[in-house]
This record gives C-alpha cells, structure tokens and sequence, in this order.
C-alpha cells in the first residue's frame, strides 16, 4: 500500500495538489472578501463544456489545451453573469445560478457526445467531474506546477495593492491605484486557479477548496496576511491529505477527500480558533461572567460592611 | 472668479437609471469649508462620486486648481462614508491609515518605518494612538469614523471630500472631527462634506450648497442658509417645528 506513496508519480501529483492547495487557499480570500465565494462555484461548473469542446477540437488529452478551453469558457460563463446582471432584472445570485446550471448541463451533455465518439483515448475526461489527481501524467503536473506558482508569485508580489482593492476599492482608486487593472488581474488569477484545479479535484467541489480554507483561517487571525497564510497552509494540507487518501484505493476520486480533509480543517477551526473560535468565546464569556459575579459579591460585602 | 480651485460645470449624472444630478454648476473658493446639504435621494453622495469619477458622469465637466481630476488626484482626500466598506476586514486602525500613504508610498513596495510613524501620528491627533494596534471590527463607529479621517490626514491633500463624517458618531467624536476641519480650513486647505444635521450648519461651514438634485442655493453660509433656501431645497411639505430654530421635519415622498 505505502509503495503507492513512493511511487514518483504520486509524489509528484502531491506536490502539484499541495501547490494547488495552497494557490487556491490565497486566491480564495480574495474571493471572499471581494464576496464572490460563489461566483468561483459558478465559473468552477461553467469550465466544464470548455475542457470537453477543447479535447474534442483537438483530440487530445493534455492539460493544457484544455485549460485553455476551460478559461474561455469559465470567461464566457463570467461574462454573461455580468451581463445578465448589468442589463436584466435578474439578481447576481440568480444569474449565478443559471449559468452554473446551464454551462454545466451542456458540459455533461458534451461529454456524453464525446464518450459516444470514435476512438477510445476520451475515457478519463470523467475525470474532471470529480477530479482524479491519479491521472495526471508527468507533462499535467508540471502544468500545474507552474501556473500555480505563478499565481502565488502575483499574490504575494503586491499584498499590500491586493489589501486595499480588497478593504475600500474606492479610496484605492483616489490613491491612483487602476480599479480596472486590479479587477482583470484578480479575474486572471482566479480563473487560472480553478481551471488548473479542476483535473485533481473537479469541477463541482474545485470552489470548495476555494471557499473553505479562507473560511476557516478568518477564526484564527486578525491580520490579511496571517489568514493568507493560514489559508494557503490548510488549503496544502487538504489538498495533499485528499490526494493520499484517494491514492490508496483505485480509481478513487480526489476532489471528495480533499473536500473532507478541508472541512475537517473548518471544524477544528470553528471550534478552536484562536479568535473567533467558539471556544475562545465561550471562555471568554464565562471568564467576564465570573467576573460581575465577583464584582456583585464584593458590593455586597461592602454594603454589608457599611452597616 | 477665477481663482477658484474647483470648477464644476453642468454636470450631470444618473444612478440606478434615475438622473439624480442635472445641471449642476458651481465653484469653490480655496481655503473654504463648505457643507453639502439637501434632503435623503439630493444626490450628495453621487455628486462627490461623480466629482471624484467614481461614478460616471452623463455631461458636464469638473476642475481641480484649474486642472481635469486625473492629473490632480494625488492633491484629493477622500472620506468615503464609514458604511461603504467591510469593517470585519483583518486588520488594524493603523494599517487603514497606512493606507492613506500608498500613493507616495509607491505600489509593489513595502511601507517603511516612516510611513508607519507618519500614520501613527495621524491617529494621534485624532485621538486614537491607543488604538493603533486595535483590530478594526471592534472599535466603534465613532472611533471607525477617526480613523478614516487619520487616513485622509496623512493623505497631506490640499483638497479634502468627506462624505457624512459625523453621520452616526457621538458628540465627542464630532467635536474632535469639527476641530479637525476647522484645522484643515485653517492652514489653507479646502474642504467640502456632505452634512446632515441642520441645525449646525452655521456653526460649522463657512460655505453652504444647498443641493437637490440640483444646486438650489450655493454661498456664504450667512447669505445662503436662509429659511426660504431651505424650504426650497426640501420641498414644499416643511413644517418648522420651532418657528425660531432652523430645525425642520418634512414629510416623506
């Protein structure tokens, strides 16, 4: 069973999860708190016909090419979200909503159209439903690799831009800071993010490794950067963790473990986060509540007294 | 005159597919504190906005000292209302501040030590050096309120927009904000702030605009703040509570 582990592919697919992890855990903050956890759901589902139009242009099943497909597509996805939202009646949920349904209907109608085609080297593009790290070759990892080290590479490279597009971009604006420039970088960084996730973790549960580390690091700090940090540390470690349990058995998927290995990582968060913990404000609570009662006592042995 | 720093040219703007704004004309006289005042939907808000192109304009044009906004933007200070961002955000009274420096700062680079002095000091004067280190979610809206004018103190602008600094604050912070103005004014810096409360107008602005979608009224604070401006600029459905005390209700649209 360990021989999986050692094989040099398989470490070789940790550490691009690992990467990816982290990668997503930054990017996700900024989602957060731009409040747009769920528009990288959206974009996540909306990639999917992309990756299958792609391979089915091309014939091939390299990374690639079909992250490349797998931006377009989650773009187009974004564009109409904004349209809809910019020129209807429709609320931003509910447009969403619909293109999340809807691109991701007519991926799944293309896959089959591709399962059903000639040639059998399309089998694997399942893979993409629910992620499957296990089957990326050497050529996908190093793919991966890179765009992810990019991303954090653009994160880490302007914090302190990122810091105050993301608190108050008004006054980032009046400060000469291009509110355009930003909102396209942040656009780029968080597509590449999701489609060079979705191979190992899939197109339904890639926002989940978006959405939950951010989460769970805000109970541990009170500074942008620690929850970054924070953030792309639980996000390493579910995507890692995720990858070795679906390496034990064969033809497990990824994205599921990793999922749970990241909602793990929430709970102990909520429970004992060092500062919104509900632990900490328990014994907080408790701790001033001992306090008054003291106080109360103390009045009352000083009424006492003066009597 | 033409040694006015502002010039604002019929301008007009709209805002959820309402034109809010239309024919707006007017100009600001340097070293004047001026209260923007009209009833809730004026467009006060807007017309800073607009000013300031962070909200479209649909014609008109605006001057700074003579000059169009994106030459002169770093000479701007910016107080947005304290409702307009996310307080939960991580991080602390004296990195906003700080924020208010990343213009000289220059971008892609890192604060230094005297950046960070020069922020502290801002939340110094304003009161709040005890609570620099202070994580932004728990000082009050009052505090909240100080930090965002620290911010735009350490902005050094000579030009200063304040979108209703004292909405929602207690009386010690309005006293100390109303000193912080008066100070701005004093050495020779314009002011504009967008008011609400009435009956202190004419303590605090030199400077009124009566706005209701358009300029109704816009002087020095003892020709312009007249009853009849005011009733103007509110609409017809006033009623004076006291008829000695400007103090008015009226009734909603």
């Amino acid at each position: 069973m360990w021989s999986i582990l050692l094989n040099s592919n398989t470490q070789w697919v940790m550490v691009s999860t690992m990467i990816l992890g982290v990668a997503s855990g930054l990017i996700g903050c900024f989602a957060y708190w731009k409040r747009q956890s769920l528009m990288s759901d959206a974009l996540a589902h909306a990639s999917l016909p992309g990756v299958i139009i792609a391979f089915l242009i091309f014939r091939e099943k390299n990374l690639f090419i079909l992250i490349i497909g797998a931006a377009i597509s989650a773009l187009i996805g974004a564009f109409f979200i904004q349209w809809i939202r910019s020129s209807t009646r429709i609320t931003e949920d509910t447009a969403m909503g619909m293109i999340l349904s809807i691109f991701y209907g007519l991926g799944i109608m293309l896959l089959t159209v591709a399962n059903r085609s000639a040639g059998g080297n399309q089998s694997g593009l399942d893979s993409f439903i629910y992620g499957q790290a296990a089957s990326m070759v050497r050529s996908d990892v190093m793919t991966m690799l890179i765009l992810a080290l990019l991303v954090i590479f653009v994160v880490f490279a302007g914090l302190k831009e990122w810091k105050i597009y993301l608190f108050d971009p008004e006054f980032a604006k009046g400060q000469g800071l291009s509110l355009k420039g930003m909102d396209t970088l942040y656009t780029a960084v968080l597509v590449t993010t999701i489609v060079i996730g979705i191979q190992a973790v899939g197109v339904i549960l890639m926002a989940a490794l978006l959405i939950i580390p951010p989460v769970s690091s805000n109970y541990w700090t009170n500074s942008f950067k620690t929850m970054l940090l924070l953030s792309a540390f639980f996000g390493g470690m579910a995507g890692i963790g995720g990858t070795i349990i679906s390496a034990f058995g064969s033809g497990w998927p990824t994205g599921p473990f990793i999922v749970i290995i990241a909602s793990g990582l929430f709970v102990i968060s909520l429970v004992f986060g060092k500062e919104k913990g509900i632990l900490i404000n328990y014994l907080y609570f408790k701790k001033d509540r001992k306090r008054m009662t003291y106080e109360k006592k103390d009045g009352i042995l000083q009424s006492r007294g003066a009597k | 005159m033409d040694d006015a720093i502002i010039k604002v040219n019929h301008l007009a703007a709209s805002y959820r597919r309402n034109t809010v704004l239309h024919d707006v004309s007017f100009e600001i006289q340097p070293g004047s504190l001026t209260g923007i005042v009209g009833p809730n939907g004026a467009g006060k808000s807007t017309l800073i906005k607009t000013m300031l192109h962070l909200h479209p304009p649909l014609k008109g044009s605006v001057r700074f000292f003579g000059l169009p906004f994106k030459k002169v933007k770093k000479r701007i200070g910016y107080v947005p209302q304290r409702g307009s961002v996310d307080w939960e955000f991580p991080t602390n009274a004296l990195d906003v501040v700080t924020m208010g420096l990343y213009g000289q700062i220059g971008w892609l680079k890192n604060p230094s030590n005297l950046h960070k002095k020069k922020a502290y000091e801002a939340l110094d004067k304003m009161g709040m050096a005890n609570y620099a280190n202070r994580q932004i979610s728990q000082l009050s809206g009052g505090q909240q309120q100080r930090v965002f004018l620290a911010r735009a103190l350490v902005q050094d602008a000579d030009l200063y927009f304040m979108d209703e600094p004292l909405a929602g604050v207690d009386a010690a912070t309005e006293v100390a904000i109303m000193t912080i103005l008066k100070d701005l004014k004093d050495s020779g810096k314009t002011v504009m702030v967008v008011h609400h409360d009435l009956q202190t107008v004419k303590g605090y602005f030199d400077h009124v605009l009566l706005l209701n979608r358009t300029v109704i009224s816009h002087g020095k604070t003892n020709d312009v703040y007249t009853k009849e401006n005011i009733a103007k600029t509110y609409g017809g459905d006033l009623r004076w509570m006291r008829e000695e005390q400007t103090h008015v209700v009226h009734s909603i649209e």
